[in-house]
């Protein structure tokens, strides 16, 4: 091997020389060129600053919106806000309703995709074979994560809402949510799945437990950390989501507050739609988007930091 | 005996054991399995299924028409115009969130040092993270009336504002996927160039890009896939005008917006309006998976193997 590098080397060297012959002579690009090299330099700084204003680009973008949304909340955004019913007037407008119907959908969404979900992720990770159907769902479930989440609406709309006749109501809003967010569910059980050492299946195979009893009682218990961070992560996209919903029809305006998963409902993003839609009419609407915007990110901030303290503190490291 | 022959028996012993759930089992989880591909073909067939009818009923001349009025008397359907709104709200978010998006990925990658990269990956995670109803409301009550200042002609609905803030939503996809690629080429390459003498522009622009340049194609494909199928924000700020044209300071409607313009109004079931959803649908369907194939397609096929 050294012969043959050294071989390569001298070659390389020959048609160097070679050029120089054939062509007239080139000063040669070893001398030390302090131009060029403060030029490079130069170069290289001013593309560092130019990156890092990029990056810094996306965090201001970021902190005008929250500054936005932030300032147009305040002084609509109390207690009374959070506990009245939907008005047509501004000031006495709440959003007790959305959020009892958020709670209902999630109510739906929770243990349909974490029982499809993990369910899927098992057969995945512990029963199927290497073959067909394994990789024609895998295939599946990567193309169901990336289809728009409009289309999502139109099944629900199709199946749900016509052809099982559950109108704009919780259980179909509910149901079409659980197929949107499923993919991410099976994607995080799945890595949670296959992080669990070998060596702690082996040891209940060596105590006599069969594959079931192992999966049940040694592997499901020890993946639990990152099947929940998946699940909160799959929440609160449930709990950001609006395209699916508006497209199932939910109306405009509900007064009642829902008290079944047959009632119709409306939703914290569904709201800030509605409102920020009706700003034409009513100019306040805009603030009362802006105080169900900070309602809702305050809520998908408190998930996302459960699941990071999960992932951080339950996590086994083995 | 080693590790192995042990593992051997502990094989043995589990294909000997015929427990009830142990061929239950296996069949219960396949069957739950198979729903996730059971739901992609309803999607298609209900997009497919409904489609038919649309294309039946409407000649496909008019199809590619810049005509659309889906609720006047005499209904005409070119789907042109859709087309047209979105591929402008694509195009300009693809200006705003490809260079930033790729700068980003290489400052985090390359420049940032590991304290500063610890502080901003969390906050571009943020960034991904809010609903796109929140970027839809900052488009329509922010972005719109500050570009009013610059633009007077500018509308109050108009294509220029979503697009920048679907750019700014997209950035945080583009920078994780391409910084993601940019750091899975081996450090030795990067080690190499640097002992060469290379200043880090130098390293990153010709090898860390040329080795990751699949990785990053695919992470912009799916950006655009992403784009396309993108909904709240250009249903709110773009608005509903069905106009065929190319001024970006004007409002058009996007094939996602002409979904939820429509469900959300009172298109009747059964009427050619309704049936003309799938069909908006099955091609914005289409759109979307053949981005997706064809960035799993690059992402596989172009990886140079270290």
């Amino acid at each position: 091997m050294r012969d043959r590098n050294t071989e390569d080397f001298v070659f390389e060297e020959e048609v160097y020389s070679m050029n120089e012959k054939i062509k007239k002579p080139v000063k040669s690009q070893v001398t030390f060129n302090k131009n060029r090299i403060s030029r490079r330099i130069f170069l290289n700084n001013s593309a560092k600053h130019l990156f890092s204003l990029s990056t810094v680009f996306a965090m201001v973008v970021l902190g005008i919106l929250l500054y936005q949304i932030v300032s147009g909340s305040i002084g609509w955004l109390d207690w009374q806000f959070l506990t009245s019913n939907l008005s047509i007037f501004p000031e006495k407008a709440g959003i007790k309703g959305a959020i009892i119907g958020t709670l209902f959908l999630m109510m739906i969404v929770i243990p349909v995709t974490l029982v499809l979900g993990v369910a899927t992720a098992i057969y995945l990770e512990e029963y199927a074979n290497e073959g067909r159907i394994q990789r024609l769902i895998k295939i599946n479930i990567s193309n169901l994560a990336s289809v728009p989440s409009v289309i999502f609406g139109l099944l629900g709309l199709t199946v749900f809402s016509r052809m099982l006749s559950l109108g704009s109501s919780i259980l179909a809003g509910g149901l079409t949510m659980s197929l949107l967010v499923l993919p991410i569910v099976v994607v995080a059980a799945q890595e949670a799945l296959r992080s669990v050492p070998g060596f702690l299946r082996e040891a209940s195979y060596g105590m006599g437990a069969d594959k079931w009893t192992t999966i049940w009682r040694v592997v499901l218990p020890v993946s639990i950390p990152g099947i929940l961070t998946g699940a909160i992560l799959a929440i609160s996209r449930a709990i950001g989501e609006t395209a699916p919903l508006v497209v199932l029809g939910i109306p405009t305006l509900i007064m009642k507050i829902p008290s079944g998963i047959m009632d119709d409902f409306t939703v914290m993003p569904i709201q800030i739609y509605y409102w920020t839609l009706d700003t034409v009419l009513t100019p306040e609407y805009a603030y009362l988007a802006s105080a169900t915007i900070v309602v809702l990110l305050v809520t998908l901030f408190v998930l996302n930091s459960v699941a990071i303290i999960i992932r951080n503190k339950f996590q086994k490291t083995f | 005996m080693d590790n192995n022959d042990i593992r051997e028996i502990i094989q043995q012993n589990i294909k000997k054991k015929s427990h009830f759930s142990d061929r239950v089992m296996p069949k219960f989880f396949l069957f739950m399995a198979l729903i996730s591909v059971v739901i992609t073909f309803g999607i298609v067939y209900t997009l497919i299924f409904d489609s038919i009818k649309f294309f039946s009923q409407v000649p496909i001349r008019e199809v590619f028409s810049t005509n659309l009025s889906p609720l006047s008397r005499e209904p005409s359907f070119g789907f042109l115009p859709l087309l047209n709104g979105t591929f402008l709200t694509t195009i300009i978010a693809m200006l705003v969130a490809v260079p930033v998006g790729m700068a980003a990925a290489i400052y985090l990658s390359q420049f940032a040092s590991p304290r500063l990269r610890k502080v901003l990956k969390p906050v571009l995670e943020v960034l991904a993270g809010i609903p796109t109803i929140v970027y839809g409301f900052f488009a329509y009550s922010f972005v719109t009336p500050l570009l009013m200042r610059l633009i007077p002609s500018l509308g109050a609905k108009n294509v220029l504002s979503p697009g920048i803030v679907m750019g700014i939503m997209i950035i945080p996809m583009v920078a994780s996927l391409s910084e993601d690629a940019m750091n899975a080429v081996p450090t030795i390459m990067k080690e190499g160039a640097m002992g060469l003498g290379s200043t880090r522009l130098e390293t990153t622009t010709k090898v860390i890009i040329p080795a990751s340049i699949s990785g990053i194609v695919a992470s912009i494909v799916l950006a655009v896939s992403r784009a396309i199928g993108e909904t709240m924000i250009v249903t709110i700020a773009s608005g509903s005008s069905k106009n065929f044209t190319f001024d970006i300071t004007q409002s058009m409607q996007t094939m996602t917006a002409y979904i939820v313009e429509f469900t959300s109004g009172d298109a009747g079931s059964g009427t050619v309006g309704y049936y003309s959803l799938y069909a908006v649908g099955l091609i914005l369907f289409v759109f979307t998976l053949g981005m997706n194939l064809i960035a799993q397609h690059i992402a596989r096929k172009y990886r140079e193997e270290y």
